[in-house]
């Protein structure tokens, strides 16, 4: 084997300072681990790593403090808007995220996020809806669409029984506390990238102090669907984007300047291209 | 046509093969043995240098074991040398 000499070559990518140099619990392929990169990429571009309060919800990602280089703190099941309102009214300086799975956020924790929302606190949410309880052996979610076989749904999600599929981004989209909510998945690099604009201006409305901002991302489990982590991207793809539609379903008027492409840097200066 | 490597975290990598679904460039293939925990890493087989340090391999990473390096158009000269293992601690 060549050895190559990096002496020439620039970094184009390395893993973000905001992530913990510890290997996650997550199963190969999960998603999750995706999430929490985009996350600290966000972190360190926008230069707020040590001014980041990261609450962890209980689910797969019950362990999130230990994977992101910023302070945190676990907040009971479901309960993370509330501590992170607490903690966010104490230290109104910091920057405070919540990270919520759908068992979190849309079953045990609904009320938490509907009244943060309802009193238009200044929070981040990153919503990772992966359509079951992953960590407790993939049992029907909410979230879970209809026919989907799970280990409390073996025969398919019976609408008769549990309802329709919630759709909390629409929900959260209501509720004028809430600035900014989006829908996003993670099914391939296109949509990663937007994910990652996405959860970038999450932040900034944030830091600029205009009300609760929601990044719902579309995320895989391929252990519980029983699938190869590739094929369950194309799952996500094809079965849960018809359900869950992407896209803003809530930019406030004063958060739309932050959606904006970056210009250019011809135009920034005035110069008209060629 | 530009010129890149990657340096993969062996011993983080998950062996979830996603990034061998996206390289443009077919040059990230499974290891044949195993890392400390138990899973096959992804490696780089490259000996036609044909890895264009594009990156789309670290996008989708779900475990961030993946660093990315591209070869500049014109070569710099003076920097001071980077070595990888401080790449991988970064």
């Amino acid at each position: 084997m060549t050895l190559i000499d990096l002496a020439n070559y620039d970094v184009v990518y390395r893993r973000p300072e905001a992530l913990t140099n510890v290997q996650t619990h997550y199963c190969p392929g999960c998603t999750h681990g995706l999430i929490h990169r985009l996350i600290g990429e966000v972190i360190d571009e926008l230069g707020i790593r040590e001014n980041t309060i990261c609450v962890a919800p209980v689910g797969c990602a019950v362990f999130a403090y230990n994977y992101f280089n910023v302070d945190g703190c676990e907040a009971p099941h479901g309960r993370a808007p509330a501590m992170a309102t607490g903690i966010k009214r104490v230290m109104p300086d910091r920057v405070v995220f919540t990270y919520q799975g759908d068992g979190d956020l849309a079953a045990i924790g609904t009320n938490e996020i509907i009244h943060a929302a309802g009193r238009g606190e200044d929070l981040t949410v990153i919503f990772v809806n992966n359509a079951n309880y992953g960590m407790t052996g993939g049992q029907m979610a909410p979230t879970t669409l209809v026919g989907q076989v799970t280990t409390s749904s073996p025969y398919g999600r019976d609408v008769e029984l549990v309802g329709m599929p919630m759709r909390v981004a629409e929900l959260i989209s209501t509720i004028p506390g809430a600035s900014y909510v989006v829908r996003r998945s993670v099914h391939n690099v296109a949509n990663i990238n937007k994910t990652k604009a996405a959860i970038k201006t999450a932040f900034q409305v944030q830091m600029a102090g205009l009300g609760l901002s929601m990044v719902e991302v579309l995320s895989s489990c391929p252990t519980n669907w029983h699938m190869t982590p590739d094929s369950a991207l194309q799952w996500i793809e094809d079965a849960m984007i018809p359900v869950y539609p992407l896209g803003d379903y809530r930019v406030a008027d004063a958060v739309e300047p932050l959606t904006k492409r970056r210009q250019p840097a011809h135009q920034q200066n005035g110069v008209t291209g060629g | 046509m530009a010129r890149g490597t990657i340096v993969v975290e062996t011993d983080r990598c998950k062996g979830c093969e996603l990034c061998t679904t996206v390289c443009p460039q077919d040059v990230l293939v499974m290891s044949d043995s195993f890392n400390s925990r138990g899973y096959k890493p992804a490696v780089l087989v490259d000996p036609a240098g044909k890895c264009t340090g594009c990156g789309l391999c670290a996008v989708i990473c779900p475990d961030a074991v993946l660093t990315v390096f591209r070869l500049p158009t014109v070569v710099k000269t003076g920097r001071a040398s980077f070595a990888i293992s401080q790449a991988v601690a970064a």
